[in-house]
């Protein structure tokens, strides 16, 4: 670890990070911007807080309807992205761990191994997406399936025995979709941190971008923990 | 910029120069003044609203716009006043200039976040704005299922405009909450906080937490309209009643949102003005964050006849009458402290006095219509109108004013012309009661609220209100000539022409751009006086 200190600051693109002028130090800065990003938190889960008590409702009011449309879910693909998901909430913490011991190549590796499965989660997503779109199995409204095979037979058949199936979907939409903008966010964030590193703007002494993204990352996952019971496993 | 800072010529009003550094600026007091300017246009252009409601209401049938304009009058007065100036105004206007200076900081602990959040609040205006070339928008501001999923497209811009107007909020909470907590000033601890900073801390926890679900609200409104997701739309199965919930579980706390801070000021300028210790620090500090705690569960007294169970009306019904406990602890000691203090009835003191009798009026009435069965008389009728117009102008609107006239010496090294300023106090405060006091006996003789006509025995009554409508108008107007004119030619204020005891008059007025000179280091309580 000592090695990859002095490699950084030897070859001179080391940068030493300025606290902004209205914190006392370093320290203080920190405290204040994980405190915020705790905060942050807090308004997210309040958020998603809203759709969570609309499930609970509707799932009260419809449990045999969410049943059905739970059956249009692969619990496979939903299974594969929780563990992908949980394995980049690993490598993110392990990003924050080596940049605490100044291993700027670990950090990155890890960086890059988190974006890898974000990338491979919104893939995931993308052929959920378009497969049930493709055959018509949208929300609310856009619940139309059309098209042959067994699956929009049963689509069609479920139609008639729980006209507002629809409402499953929308909270699929919804609750994914919302999920996965954070995702897609969250990537944002994950590239921003791999060029920061790049240009060695941390190091053990100032790694608080690295620290607050972690932290968002852990919630995005901690989100998913939720939404795959609820939605694939329902049934 | 650090060897500057020590210059006394230099203050945070030119120590940069031109619009670009306005519009770019991390300084908090420069982000406050941007807010100044910004809400006093929107109250210019939802007090004009407020105006031709008023003009149209002067007689019965059509005077001079149809039912249709009628309703979208009524919406953009709402929604410009609620999300766009009442809000915004007190937190992020004069809570973002004072505050931290308060506190003896030298910014907000997220400066670039505060310049963000007034973005929000620009950006999400504009959207708002979009709805009237789409139609208008014709909701009223609560945006109401299944009429707002049904009418014409322009709600779905002003619904998209306050999503992105509540980040705005949300992200001035999240900023006050980790400054409070993070940079005080050494020796400031928690109880030696001025009152103020204790409002704006309770408003800010409610600006995080309740704010977070107007956001997925609106935001499956706006999913309602484009997709059909049916979760608030009957022909799905969905429930229209739950997006009342869900919305008065923001906007009830909201409406503390709006009147909390106004409470922080009145506490700052009844102590000034009497020049006295303030009466029960604590109890005032604490029932402030009572009133935050209390708010999350009262969202349904807004719901008494919407069908709710029995039992959830009786439940909320008492929860509500709760919120009178803090509030009643609040005035009592309001008036403790003026109580043999040297009362000095200069303009900030009137708005503060004007706050105590208005905002009595208005929230005894809120006890009255806390009784269920008082309330299914009461319900859509003009008594609530002149119940929260007592609250929110007669309350947080003087508080607005009372601020703007105390710091006035502190923002710009100016005093406001003192004769014109009280005049402009005593237009307001008579206008404001020729306005809506007739409106709580239209009320009660069962006038409905927000239609466009009314029954001929209503009209004398409904001349008055808007009579008295003007007069709030014609206050307004001279009041904004004050503020101007004291900006411009003002006498020049020392760094503390009130004899206040909290930190912001310790710095020069105005202050540099980093407020303190010399890092301040509190040894005592925030109105020590005698």
């Amino acid at each position: 670890m000592s090695t990859a200190n002095t490699s950084a600051s030897s070859d001179g693109k080391s940068h030493v990070h300025h606290h902004a002028h209205h914190f006392d130090s370093a320290e203080h800065e920190y405290n204040a911007a994980k405190f915020g990003t705790w905060t942050f938190l807090v308004t997210e889960i309040l958020m998603f807080g809203g759709l969570f008590v609309g499930y609970i409702l509707y799932h009260e009011r419809f449990p045999e309807m969410f049943k059905a449309g739970a059956t249009f879910l692969d619990w496979k693909m939903g299974a594969l992205n929780t563990i992908v998901l949980l394995f980049s909430s690993l490598t993110m913490a392990l990003s924050i761990y080596y940049m605490q011991h100044d291993n700027k190549k670990m950090t990155l590796i890890n960086l890059y191994v988190t974006l890898a499965c974000a990338c491979i989660f919104m893939v995931v997503k993308y052929f959920e997406y378009t497969h049930k779109l493709h055959l018509g199995i949208g929300p609310g409204n856009y619940f139309q399936p059309h098209g042959h095979g067994e699956e929009v037979q049963r689509a069609l058949g479920f139609l008639k025995d729980y006209p507002n199936i629809g409402m499953y979907f929308s909270f699929y939409f919804c609750m994914t979709g919302l999920h996965g903008s954070h995702v897609l966010i969250g990537m944002g964030l994950i590239i921003w941190l791999i060029r920061r590193t790049h240009r060695n703007e941390f190091s053990s002494k100032y790694y608080t971008a690295i620290e607050c993204v972690g932290l968002f990352w852990h919630l995005v996952d901690l989100i998913w923990i939720y939404l795959f019971p609820l939605l694939y496993l329902v049934g | 910029m650090a060897s500057g800072a020590h210059d006394p010529n230099l203050n945070y009003l030119n120590w940069e120069k031109g619009l670009w550094s306005w519009l770019t600026t991390l300084d908090h007091k420069r982000i406050g003044i941007m807010y100044m300017i910004s809400v006093m246009c929107f109250f210019a252009l939802g007090g004009t609203f407020a105006m031709l409601i008023r003009w149209e209401l002067f007689s019965v049938g059509k005077t001079i716009m149809d039912a249709k304009q009628y309703n979208q009058a009524m919406t953009f007065h709402g929604a410009i006043m609620v999300f766009m100036v009442i809000i915004p105004g007190i937190p992020a206007f004069l809570g973002n200039f004072i505050m931290p200076m308060q506190i003896g900081a030298k910014d907000v602990a997220f400066p670039r976040l505060n310049l963000a959040s007034w973005y929000c609040l620009m950006a999400g205006a504009a959207v708002a704005f979009i709805s009237l070339i789409y139609n208008g928008a014709d909701t009223g501001w609560t945006f109401y299922t299944p009429y707002s999923i049904t009418t014409q497209n322009g709600t779905i811009w002003l619904v998209t405009g306050a999503f992105i107007i509540g980040f705005s909020s949300i992200l001035t909470g999240l900023n006050f909450i980790v400054t409070v907590h993070k940079l005080r000033a050494p020796g400031m601890s928690f109880w030696r906080m001025p009152l103020f900073v204790w409002a704006l801390y309770s408003t800010a926890i409610l600006q995080v937490l309740a704010t977070p679900v107007l956001a997925i609200t609106l935001a499956l409104l706006v999913a309602e309209r484009l997709l059909g997701v049916g979760i608030f739309d009957p022909k799905l199965g969905g429930d229209p009643v739950l997006f009342q919930h869900f919305f008065w579980f923001y906007s009830h706390p909201a409406v503390y949102i709006m009147i909390l801070p106004a409470m922080g000021v009145v506490s700052e300028l009844i102590a000034t003005f009497s020049q006295k210790t303030i009466f029960g620090y604590k109890a005032i500090a604490l029932s402030s964050i009572g009133i935050a705690a209390v708010s999350f569960f009262v969202w349904g007294h807004h719901m008494f006849v919407s069908g709710q169970s029995e039992f959830a009306g009786i439940l909320f019904s008492f929860i509500t009458m709760l919120v009178g406990v803090p509030t009643a602890i609040k005035t009592f000691n309001w008036v403790a402290t003026m109580y043999k203090g040297s009362i000095r009835f200069d303009s900030p003191m009137l708005y503060a006095m004007g706050f105590i009798f208005l905002f009595t009026i208005g929230g005894v009435t809120g006890i009255m219509l806390a009784v269920v069965g008082v309330d299914v008389h009461f319900h859509d009728t003009y008594f609530v109108v002149a119940h929260f117009h007592y609250v929110m102008v007669g309350g947080t609107l003087m508080a607005i004013m009372g601020g703007i006239y105390y710091w006035m010496p502190k923002m710009f090294g100016r005093m406001v012309n003192e004769t014109w300023a009280r005049i402009s106090f005593v237009l307001v405060f008579v206008g404001f009661n020729v306005t809506f006091f007739p409106q709580f006996i239209l009320g009660a003789m069962g006038m409905p609220r927000r239609y466009y006509d009314y029954l001929p025995e209503y009209e004398s009554l409904n001349r008055i209100s808007s009579m008295g409508a003007w007069t709030i108008g014609v206050g307004f107007l001279v009041a904004l000539g004050v503020i101007l004119h004291a900006i411009k030619r003002g006498k020049i204020a020392g760094p503390n022409p009130w004899n206040a005891k909290t930190l912001e008059w310790t710095a020069p007025s105005p202050p540099p751009h980093e407020n303190f000179h010399v890092q301040p280091v509190v040894t005592a309580g925030p109105y020590e006086y005698r």
